[in-house]
């Protein structure tokens, strides 16, 4: 810091007269001094005005063009007339109509002539991948392969039937949901049962998809009184009532004692939420076919 | 602290921090539980420590020498680098965390407030408010009594404003952890602390007006310009997002008075303008004092510092709505704040242009110069932002950017490149001058925080443009069959890689920054007894 100059100084700040000269730039300053800053007198460099006057050009004419300023109860509506209501819906309009193109051919669910036209279904089956992934991976999985609390869409276990006419009325009413038409599918809770003959069914029911459970024993019996109305002879399912079958390799909360334990305590009910009123018929039919194919190819979704 | 204060000053002090504790005490007894009870006992805890450690000393610690009206008043400035320091490592802290998080989500612990959407905002109030504004105000002081050869007007409203102010942001903080929130960007404290930060703006407004009242220069330097559009300014956008009816006067809850696309405008304009004059007009203020210290060069152009600081200023208050394209926001008032963005563009550049050509001749000591280093990214790097800036506000490169990380890869080149390298630059320069040295304790230190700074801020931009135009890209490409041809979700996992370099470049800045706090702290303990002789008000005004 250079040592400062009193303000009052004869040489300083006075608009004409003698000023310092900057030895690097040859301009000379302005005369004031803070503390040792000064400012060069440096003409007002012409880009700059360009600049301005390039941008103010550029600015007028979107005034002109575009809707621009306020004028009390309305606005200038600029030459070109464009309103973004109507250029939003009237390019979403031109998709739509794309894909009615060929949507329009899922409005009727004559699922076997869908499945062999194999070019439509070649065009669309990236679509309804993009509509799987947009709402129902978030609880089927990005392959459908589910999760705790969610049913794995690729195997061949159903718990109401996976061809599409099926999977279409789940994906139009639900399970459990709030839709009049919804299917309806409980796990009533057995919390009245003892605790040790609890133990023992979870025993039972853990060891049906290994074959290693004794049918024969106290268990056994147990679940035939309480159990196979719903899931079937020794758990075989089969009865298309939502209720799993528990003796193949598929579980949807899990299979293990201390998980079917929780189940037999609190009872299960889930939820699949209802497609009707947020996805079209045809958007429907081309998901329905989407993941009965899904599960035909067995492990072969995506990844 | 105290000791650089009077008797009857220590007095009057004791009956601020009193009031203080029994504003905190009424809080907490009107509150009786949550947020709002919690923060009066902070208050009070805060009185009870001020009144302690000023009652400690009231007899017992000299009083200051006669001749203190003679010098500038340096322990407040003092105080807030360090407090700028200790937000910034807070602050920056939390963004490292919260960028890993969005890397590694199931890292989230399993309590309320570790969760992302409360660290979020701690980041950035941590780092605009905490960090930013402590810079601000503590170089504001240094640079007012220098440019003005005046000493603060008094010795008290500097420590109210600098305690009060990290109030505000201490009760911001730890509210949002406790999930209190007006859900308003940047503005996310509740009603009383907002009006808390209106009393305390309002002595900084006032100390800082009667400082400049009381100069002993003919003409204000241009950066007291700036630093006051920042006081007032702030000020204004303040008060009027803020309003809002507080749900009863013993809770930390309010409705805003704004409603619909009216709060959505309100907001933006505040929004835009918190980087106007909070993130960019105080920061060119202590750019246009530090740079032609540092350099020792005269500033380039008096013309183009005048003409930039009145087109910033009146070309900024207009651009907000160029956050609300493609929204309910009518098209006019979209039009209007992108074409005045494009305006901005001009005055912006030619601040950038004038500080780069200031270093004419000094360019030998920015090769040597880490600090002035420092200063020299950091008016390249607000050119670069303040370009992008008006970029990214046209409508339809706008429809591309809206959403992505792009707009947070802007943000960052602006934040890291330009604000916290500015005021890193006027740290290296100010500390030393606090301490009595001639140099920081280890030079060599500074140079490694230069390198991971630019290293980080440089990783984090670049990997934030592809992140954000790969998402773009992917939200709006149709297949042939009218289908979108990614789903979200893909969207999303193709952005792991870049999150991970994110956090990666925020941690090498964090680095930086905790490297800075230790060489301050040795700094400040290394102190020497150097004294500048011309560093003094020029003539003598009582301190009343
Ligand atoms: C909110 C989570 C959720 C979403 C989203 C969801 N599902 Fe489900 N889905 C479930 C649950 C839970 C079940 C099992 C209900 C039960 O346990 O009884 C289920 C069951 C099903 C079934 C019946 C399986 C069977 O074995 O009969 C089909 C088919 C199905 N979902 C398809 C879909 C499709 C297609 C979508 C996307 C449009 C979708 N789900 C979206 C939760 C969800
Ligand atoms: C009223 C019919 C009904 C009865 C009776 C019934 N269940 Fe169920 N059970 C269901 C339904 C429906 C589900 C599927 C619930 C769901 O997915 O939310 C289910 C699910 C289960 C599951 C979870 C399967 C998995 O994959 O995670 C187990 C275990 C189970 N039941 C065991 C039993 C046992 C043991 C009994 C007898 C004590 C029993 N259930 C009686 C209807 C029944």
């Amino acid at each position: 810091m250079s040592a400062p100059r009193p303000y009052n100084a004869p040489d300083t700040d006075a608009p004409t007269g003698h000023r310092e000269v900057d030895p690097v730039t040859g301009y000379d300053t302005t005369g004031h001094d803070w503390n040792g800053i000064r400012e060069l007198n440096t003409p007002f460099p012409r880009i700059v005005v360009w600049a301005l006057g390039l941008t103010f050009l550029y600015s007028v004419v979107t005034w002109v063009l575009l809707p621009a300023w306020p004028t009390g109860h309305t606005y200038t509506r600029g030459l070109l007339g464009l309103d973004q209501s109507e250029a939003a819906v009237e390019r979403l309009r031109e998709v739509d109509a794309v894909r009615q193109g060929w949507l329009a051919r899922f409005d009727d669910p004559d699922f076997t002539a869908l499945a062999a036209d194999r070019d439509l279904m070649a065009w669309a089956t990236p679509a309804a991948d993009r509509l799987y992934q947009d709402n129902c991976a978030a609880c089927h999985g990005f392959a459908g392969g589910g999760g705790p609390g969610f049913p794995d869409l690729r195997d061949t276990a159903w718990l109401w039937g996976g061809d599409p006419e099926t999977v279409a009325e789940t994906l139009r009413h639900g399970i459990n949901a709030p839709d009049p038409d919804t299917r309806i599918a409980e796990m009533p809770a057995f919390d009245w049962l003892d605790r040790s003959e609890r133990r023992e069914l979870a025993a039972y029911v853990a060891a049906l998809p290994t074959g290693d459970a004794t049918h024969d024993s106290p268990a056994g019996f147990l679940f035939a009184e309480n159990c196979e109305a719903c899931h079937g002879a020794q758990g075989g399912g089969g009865l298309m009532n939502g209720a799993p079958s528990l003796a193949d390799a598929a579980v949807i909360y899990g299979q293990d004692p201390g998980t079917v334990m929780e189940t037999l305590r609190v009872g299960r009910r889930g939820v699949m939420p209802a497609w009707g009123d947020r996805l079209s018929a045809a958007e429907i039919n081309l998901l329905a076919s989407y993941v009965s194919r899904v599960s035909e190819n067995g492990k072969g979704g995506r990844e | 602290m105290v000791g650089t204060l009077t008797r009857s000053e220590r007095r009057i002090g004791i009956v601020l921090s009193v009031s203080l504790g029994l504003l905190g005490l009424g809080m907490a007894a009107g509150a009786r539980h949550g947020v709002m009870a919690v923060h009066g006992m902070m208050a009070l805890g805060l009185g009870l420590a001020l009144i302690f450690h000023i009652g400690g000393a009231l007899y017992d610690e000299p009083e200051p020498a006669p001749g203190r009206s003679g010098r500038y008043y340096d322990a407040p400035t003092r105080f807030g680098i360090g407090m700028t320091l200790l937000w910034a490592i807070v602050g920056m802290a939390a963004g490292v965390w919260v960028a890993a998080l969005l890397y590694w989500p199931e890292a989230t612990p399993p309590w309320p407030w570790t969760s992302f959407g409360r660290l979020r905002p701690v980041h950035t109030t941590g780092v605009i408010f905490g960090f930013g504004g402590n810079a601000l105000i503590a170089t504001s002081f240094h640079v007012l009594q220098r440019t003005s050869r005046a000493r603060l007007a008094d010795a008290l409203s500097p420590w109210v404003v600098l305690i009060g102010y990290n109030l505000f942001c201490a009760w911001a903080v730890t509210g949002y952890l406790m999930g209190s929130t007006q859900s308003k960007e940047y503005a996310e404290a509740e009603w009383y602390a907002d009006l808390w930060l209106v009393v305390v703006w309002s002595v900084y407004f006032t100390l800082y007006i009667r400082t400049l009242a009381r100069r002993n220069e003919p003409h204000i330097y241009v950066a007291n310009w700036y630093y006051l559009a920042f006081i007032l300014v702030v000020a204004m956008l303040h008060v009027v997002n803020n309003l809002a009816l507080p749900v009863s006067l013993g809770a930390a809850d309010s409705f805003t008075i704004w409603s619909g696309v009216q709060d959505a405008m309100i907001q933006w304009w505040y929004g835009h303008n918190a980087v106007a004059f909070f993130l960019t007009a105080g920061f060119l203020g202590m750019l246009y004092y530090f740079l032609p210290v540092r350099s020792g060069r005269p500033i380039w152009s008096y013309r183009l510092s005048i003409v930039s600081f009145w087109g910033i200023v009146f070309f900024y208050i207009w651009v907000g709505s160029h956050h609300l394209h493609y929204t309910a926001l009518p098209y006019w008032a979209q039009t209007l704040g992108m074409t005045f963005s494009v305006m901005l563009l001009v005055p912006s550049w030619a601040s950038a242009g004038n500080a780069i050509a200031t270093l004419n001749g000094a360019w030998h000591k920015v090769r040597d110069d880490a600090t002035l280093r420092f200063m020299f990214v950091a008016a390249v790097f607000y050119g670069l932002s303040t370009f992008e800036g008006s970029f990214l506000a046209i409508r339809p490169v706008n429809s591309l950017s809206h959403y992505t990380d792009w707009t947070v890869g802007h943000v960052h080149a602006g934040t890291l490149g330009w604000v916290a390298m500015i005021v890193f630059g006027a740290i290296y320069t100010l500390v030393p001058q606090l301490a009595g040295r001639e140099t920081m304790a280890w030079p060599r230190a500074i140079e490694w925080h230069f390198w991971s700074a630019v290293g980080g801020t440089l990783v984090y931009v670049i990997a934030m443009w592809n992140a954000g135009i790969t998402q773009g890209l992917m939200w709006r490409t149709y297949d042939e069959s009218g289908a979108l041809s990614y789903s979200f979700i893909e969207s999303v996992r193709t952005m792991a890689p870049y999150y991970l370099l994110r956090t990666l470049g925020g941690a090498m800045f964090l680095g930086g920054a905790v490297i800075c706090a230790l060489n301050c702290r040795a700094t400040m303990r290394a102190a020497g007894g150097r004294e500048d002789a011309a560093d003094h008000p020029l003539s003598l005004h009582p301190a009343e």
